[in-house]
């Protein structure tokens, strides 16, 4: 697509430098070890194919989430969203989780979506607690507003951590922000924040390598299947 | 009283399942045990239903009746049976006796639970419904916690250790990757669950002591049985099992009142009188299901059973004597652990496993060899209703 690169001065947002995020790895209940590493922009056309089959599971709102989630990730390729960034778990080289959130400003971070893949392992609160630690350990922020789609994702951040119930409208929509606060996060991280670093490097090799996808009909069958979901 | 047999078994996939109702899983799991005892169009005598929640979860009560006009068994008779968790070998216990007795001839009994339709929350006040209203639910029990007290207090009395509780769910967890029919296919490890730092969160506190991967799932699901006299059975197409023994007991409602609260009386009253009826001793029984709703249930009801004795069941589990090759397995199906838990169905399901593992229908993976004898505990409350049957391989 032919881009005007002077109108894009205009158009695309400041961005705010951000440090990376270390890559760490966590023994999942299954023994299975998940790396969680940061994406780079270049990554998003590949990993929208794992979202995309997600659009059309109506099952504790996937579809919401992923719908969500395919524009944020769509608008960080094409430069319309500010300071966005996006962690993913992979487990053997496969995708099997995305968490994504961006920097409103420098004290104050935007938590967006967490989309796990593969279920009934806690890859979903492995991530969010990733995506928590990055923008308070690795960018350095006051606090983070957080809202969630499902009642799931309720459970697992409002109650679990415990966040604290704000009026600041969240730029998702929907109800008002729950906060995460220094104080908060650093309570909660003994119990609720894991991982290695460094990663051992055949396993940092192994998710460097191309990104593996599950097919669509894996992917709902993970997620929307029968079976222990 | 006359030897009664099952002649047919069906189940379906216990899991989340959504897009049926609670009437669908039955009538599906009838259906299949109907299949199953090569019935075709033929109706039964009766039919016996164990259901617990169909009031609370679905607004539906005369859960029976509504059954049989589905199934087009009109006018056969129709019972719904609520006892709890053991609602489904209460189903069972009906259905024996109604044909034992020679009233009936040929009765349907179905066990099934649609418990997925609620919130985790409200699914486990639902079962905190079984607790005493005055004297432990208004105080907010719930089974979690119940089991996490009686969890404490084994650990106590007899050295059970995280590790043996480990071992059962590891195990249970296994077989229910092997099983098709099991809520939970996902094989776990001690060192994602136990050893790693992250178990912390992989496998958090749900009740102390007990974790996540102690307690069983939430599950939809159903399981079916067609019995008949043994003598009237005239060139099974199967193996036929007959159901040689039960035996039922009950005990004091709150734990608190109970000379001792690890001391599962009713456990070991139930499965003594289905042994002495079947004239078997626990050592004869070579594969048994028992009702893990959490781990410690496996564990303290193989002592209470007599397969081991006190103190030496988490011992056991962790030297695999409980598991496929070991000397007695335990809940090759998953348990309730794994297969799930949807508690009407439970009772049911755990004879429908056993009757395959009497025919020898399993795959290797899963079949203890030449099993003749097998065993079934269903726990309703925390122990203060308990049933337990004893089935039994005919040979042709």
């Amino acid at each position: 697509m032919p881009v005007d690169m002077e109108l894009e001065a205009v158009l695309r947002p400041i961005q705010y430098e951000m440090k990376p995020y270390p890559p760490k790895v966590i023994t999942l209940a299954n023994g299975k070890k998940m790396v969680i590493r940061q994406a780079e922009r270049e990554d998003v056309p590949e990993i929208l194919k794992s979202v995309h089959p997600c659009l059309f599971i109506e099952r504790d709102y996937y579809d919401i989430v992923s719908a969500r989630l395919y524009g944020e990730l769509l608008a960080w390729l094409r430069h319309r969203v500010k300071s966005e960034y996006c962690l993913m778990g992979q487990v053997d080289g496969y995708l099997v989780g995305i968490v994504n959130g961006r920097m409103e400003n420098e004290k104050v971070g935007m938590s967006y979506h967490t989309l796990a893949i593969d279920r009934g392992l806690r890859i979903g609160s492995h991530l969010f607690a990733a995506k928590m630690e990055y923008h308070m350990e690795y960018l350095d922020q006051d606090e983070v507003l957080i809202v969630a789609e499902s009642p799931i994702g309720f459970r697992r951040w409002m109650i679990e951590y415990p966040l604290e119930q704000t009026k600041i409208p969240h730029e998702l929509g929907g109800g008002d922000s729950y906060r995460l606060t220094r104080d908060i996060y650093f309570a909660a991280k003994p119990r609720l924040v894991v991982g290695d670093r460094p990663v051992p490097q055949e396993l940092m090799d192994e998710a460097m390598a191309d990104i593996k996808f599950a097919d669509d009909d894996t992917i709902r069958e993970r997620i929307a299947g029968l079976k222990g979901r | 009283m006359r030897e009664v047999a099952v002649i047919g078994v069906g189940m379906i996939p216990f899991g989340r399942r959504d897009e049926d109702s609670l009437m669908d899983m039955l009538a599906y799991a009838s259906l299949k045990a109907l299949d199953d005892a090569g019935m075709g169009d033929q109706s039964v005598d009766a039919v016996y239903v164990g259901n617990m929640g169909g009031g609370i979860i679905q607004h539906q009560t005369a859960i029976a009746s509504s059954l049989v006009d589905r199934l087009s068994m009109l006018p056969a008779a129709a019972d719904t049976i609520e006892n709890g968790p053991a609602s489904g070998g209460s189903a069972v216990k009906n259905g024996l006796l109604a044909v034992a007795s020679g009233y009936y001839d040929t009765v349907l009994v179905v066990g099934g639970e649609k418990m997925r339709e609620v919130t985790g929350w409200r699914a486990t006040d639902f079962v905190a419904t079984m607790t005493h209203p005055q004297a432990e639910y208004v105080y907010g029990v719930t089974l979690p916690g119940m089991a996490g007290m009686f969890t404490r207090l084994y650990m106590e009395k007899y050295g059970i250790t995280r590790e043996q509780l480990v071992a059962v769910a590891i195990k249970n967890q296994e077989m229910g990757g092997r099983n098709p029919y099991a809520h939970v296919e996902m094989a776990i490890t001690k060192e994602g669950i136990f050893e790693d730092h992250a178990s912390i969160v992989n496998n958090p506190v749900i009740a102390d002591p007990l974790h996540l991967y102690d307690a069983c799932p939430v599950s939809d699901g159903a399981a079916a049985l067609i019995i008949c006299p043994l003598e009237k059975l005239k060139n099974p197409a199967k193996p036929p099992v007959v159901i040689a023994g039960f035996g039922q007991a009950t005990d004091t409602q709150t734990l608190q009142e109970r000379d001792d609260p690890t001391d599962l009386k009713a456990v070991t009253i139930a499965s003594q009188k289905a042994l002495e009826m079947a004239k078997l001793k626990p050592s004869d029984i070579h594969v048994a299901e028992l009702h893990d709703a959490f781990t410690i249930l496996e564990i303290a009801e193989s002592e209470h059973v007599g397969f081991f004795k006190k103190g030496e069941g988490g011992k056991a589990a962790l030297a695999g004597k409980t598991a496929l090759g070991g000397t007695i397995p335990i809940n090759l199906s998953g348990g309730l652990k794994a297969r799930g838990h949807p508690v009407g169905a439970t009772g049911v399901a755990q004879v429908v496993d056993i009757v395959y593992q009497l025919r020898h229908e399993l795959p290797k993976n899963r079949q203890v060899k030449n099993a003749q004898n097998g065993l079934t505990v269903n726990f309703g409350g925390f122990g203060n209703n308990v049933l337990s049957f004893v089935l039994r391989r005919v040979e042709k």
